[in-house]
């Protein structure tokens, strides 16, 4: 497999900030939608590198990094509309930035006081799915639902190129195939799973296991916003429209660990890593907005001190986020009354009042 | 309806269930045209069509994910697991997913889907075609798990799993399937007798027998056996094992003072397990001996001409009685 993503690569901007033109797929943005993107990938990348530093001051119990990935998860995430649906994983901190779900709402899962943290119907983004690629049946599931609704939206499911080997993932294919159900599976291969490198996942190219499922399989280049937002945008077109399922693979890197608990030294070389932050996403448009006169020193000034403020306000919330209630962990097990559940709560409660009442003015 | 078995009735049910909620749909491998394995969803697809009653790919756990994306969307997916031994590739969803999703988004998107499992042995098939998994559902918070041991408890009760807003594993006694009775099919179920509590179907006073599913015919026919010996049994239909209605059995108990727990899953860490820790804490006074369980042996399912040396019959519960008051 080539490292730089072969000719099959859909790209529109090159690592250089060169726009160059494809014969299928193409974007019409205005400068001001550029200049949108660029603010976005800015400040999903703060966000991120605070959710890390967070995490070594002790403020949060671990982080999913998504360095390196922001265009291919700001440019799918902005060709949704506002009726589709999306599906994430854990490392979709981009996408829910395009969703209108809060920094901080992503934070709480990490910082262990929630295990959701966002509604999932008013930003129409699923909760972020831990066990690999459960989530893309309940993409299908979704999309089997808004057919059944008349409805014209359609469904986006995320995961990984490790996630290509799971069950789950390939029976999602397999169903969305034969019902033709308006899903596109957006499969980031950041090349890693964990320490595991693409080899131990595949021996074809990812977007190539779509033939094998009767579906439409490309490769876009994932570090390329423009590129990721014109193939998405027709894949989810052609969704709408009953062509069924897409599978893209955004082709990209994991430039951070695969969360804070791993450590990427032990088992690959940083001259990759210095051969993709050339191929750096934020960089290129950067380069492509200067160089075109649609951005000029302020526009750039202007992104970075948002980007700070944004930073210094997530770092103030997450640390002011309080501990839930101690027995809210027996809230909603059941949408309807279960003994059980109540009766373990009043031992709960009667066990903790007893240290309240233990001592004089309540010591214990 | 009349007489009819207990296949017909949770056929019924679902029959019930679709024509009143259009949000209710049926998913399953070999549902539609076949009308399943067992024949229990025979007909609705074609009453209701391809879109509400689906023939699935040959793969449980896309049966369940799918249902978990549906159930989000709004609707009450009711999913049919052919045999009680293939809902493990399934088994993740189930336990990751749809058990944990209504408290993961604190209580915003429930999960309202039947997982329907004919289970149990008795039956002569090949593996995995004769077990009975509920311990490791029950065991699971954020499920609910009953069986329905009787075809009026079977229609009522289907209905009752799809219109409950949990997750509820449905376990069918395929070995009753055939059992017969008269159903009335005017039964109003929304205010009929709970699902999640247990039921004194024999009245008596020797010694209680605790029992749900396929048992229940079996602990019945032991309790006529033992009124031979003078022995008044009392037989309790579970019917759910998670809630677990402790304060009927208790009541029971208090009242006999010995308690024979009868499953055909292996005792070890059952649900016979867990009663005879709640009924020892709950009853600790009024025991005149320890709870005694009978079920499977901590074996695999053997091959079905073993089985009937495995499953429970009524002279082993026979044994457990006289066990029990022998104290």
């Amino acid at each position: 497999m080539t490292a730089d993503g072969g000719p099959e690569l859909v790209q529109l901007l090159t690592p250089e900030g060169e726009r160059v033109h494809h014969p299928e797929y193409d974007v019409d943005l205005s400068d001001e939608q550029l200049r949108g993107l660029y603010r976005d990938l800015v400040l999903v990348r703060r966000v991120d590198a605070e959710a890390t530093a967070l995490q070594r001051q002790g403020e949060l119990g671990l982080w999913a990094q998504c360095v390196g990935q922001e265009a291919a998860q700001v440019g799918s995430g902005r060709a949704l509309l506002p009726g589709d649906f999306a599906f994430p994983t854990y490392r979709e901190h981009g996408v829910a930035w395009t969703r209108g779900v809060q920094p901080l709402q992503l934070l709480g899962l990490f910082r262990g006081v929630t295990n959701g943290g966002w509604d999932p119907h008013e930003h129409n983004m699923a909760l972020y799915t831990i066990v690999i690629g459960d989530q893309c049946l309940h993409a299908v599931g979704y999309a089997m639902g808004m057919q059944r609704d008349g409805s014209d939206d359609a469904v986006i499911c995320y995961f990984g190129d490790g996630a290509t080997s799971q069950g789950d993932v390939n029976e999602a294919f397999v169903f969305s195939a034969v019902y033709n159900a308006p899903v596109v599976f957006f499969c980031q291969n950041n090349q890693w799973a964990i320490s595991e490198p693409l080899e131990r996942q595949s021996r074809i190219p990812l977007y190539r296991r779509a033939d094998g499922f009767g579906f439409p399989g490309v490769r876009v280049d994932g570090n390329d916003v423009l590129a990721v937002l014109a193939v998405t945008s027709a894949a989810l077109q052609a969704a709408r429209e009953g062509q069924g399922p897409t599978l893209i693979e955004a082709f990209t890197y994991r430039m951070g660990a695969h969360t804070t608990s791993d450590d990427p030294t032990r088992y690959r070389v940083s001259a990759d890593l210095d051969a993709w932050r050339l191929k750096d996403p934020i960089e290129r448009l950067k380069v492509y907005l200067a160089r075109s006169g649609w951005a000029d020193r302020t526009f750039f000034d202007d992104v970075e001190t948002e980007a700070e403020e944004l930073a210094i306000h997530l770092r103030d919330a997450c640390r002011a986020m309080p501990d839930p209630p101690k027995t809210s962990m027996f809230d909603h097990v059941y949408a309807e009354p279960h003994p059980l559940v109540e009766g373990e709560r009043e031992e709960f409660t009667r066990y903790h009042a007893s240290f309240d009442t233990a001592g004089v003015g309540g010591q214990h | 309806m009349a007489v009819t078995t207990l296949a017909k009735a949770v056929n019924a049910g679902l029959r019930k269930a679709l024509e009143s909620d259009p949000k209710v749909l049926l998913m399953g491998e070999d549902i539609g045209k076949l009308g399943g394995v067992f024949r229990v969803t025979d007909g609705l697809q074609k009453d209701f069509g391809e879109a509400r009653v689906i023939d699935s790919p040959l793969a449980e756990s896309g049966i369940l994910g799918t249902a978990v994306g549906l159930a989000m969307r709004g609707f009450r997916p009711v999913v049919e697991i052919q045999f009680d031994g293939f809902v493990f590739p399934a088994f993740d969803q189930i336990v990751t997913q749809v058990a944990k999703h209504h408290a993961r988004s604190d209580g915003r998107t429930p999960m309202p889907i039947t997982i329907r499992i004919p289970y149990g042995g008795g039956i002569g098939a090949v593996e995995h075609h004769s077990e009975s998994p509920e311990a490791y559902f029950a065991h699971t918070a954020g499920l609910r798990v009953i069986s329905p041991s009787n075809p009026v408890d079977a229609f009522v009760m289907v209905q009752q799993a799809i219109r409950c807003n949990d997750p509820v594993v449905f376990f069918e006694p395929k070995r009753r399937y055939w059992d017969k009775a008269d159903v009335d099919d005017t039964i109003d179920v929304a205010s009929a007798m709970s699902p999640f509590v247990a039921r004194v179907v024999r009245p008596g006073t020797s010694a209680t027998v605790v029992c749900y599913g396929p048992m229940v015919r079996t602990c019945l026919e032991a309790a006529t056996a033992a009124e031979h010996d003078g022995l008044d049994l009392e037989v309790i239909d579970l019917r759910s094992m998670s809630p677990l209605d402790v304060p009927t059995v208790a009541e029971s108990v208090r009242r006999t003072g010995r308690l024979v727990v009868v499953h055909e899953a292996p005792v070890f860490l059952g649900v016979g397990a867990e009663l005879a820790a709640r009924i020892t804490e709950e009853c600790f006074y009024s025991l005149e001996a320890p709870v005694l369980r009978v079920g499977g042996y901590h074996t695999p399912y053997p091959p079905s001409r073993l089985e009937d040396d495995y499953l429970p019959d009524l002279d082993r519960v026979l044994d457990a009685v006289d066990r029990v008051l022998a104290y």
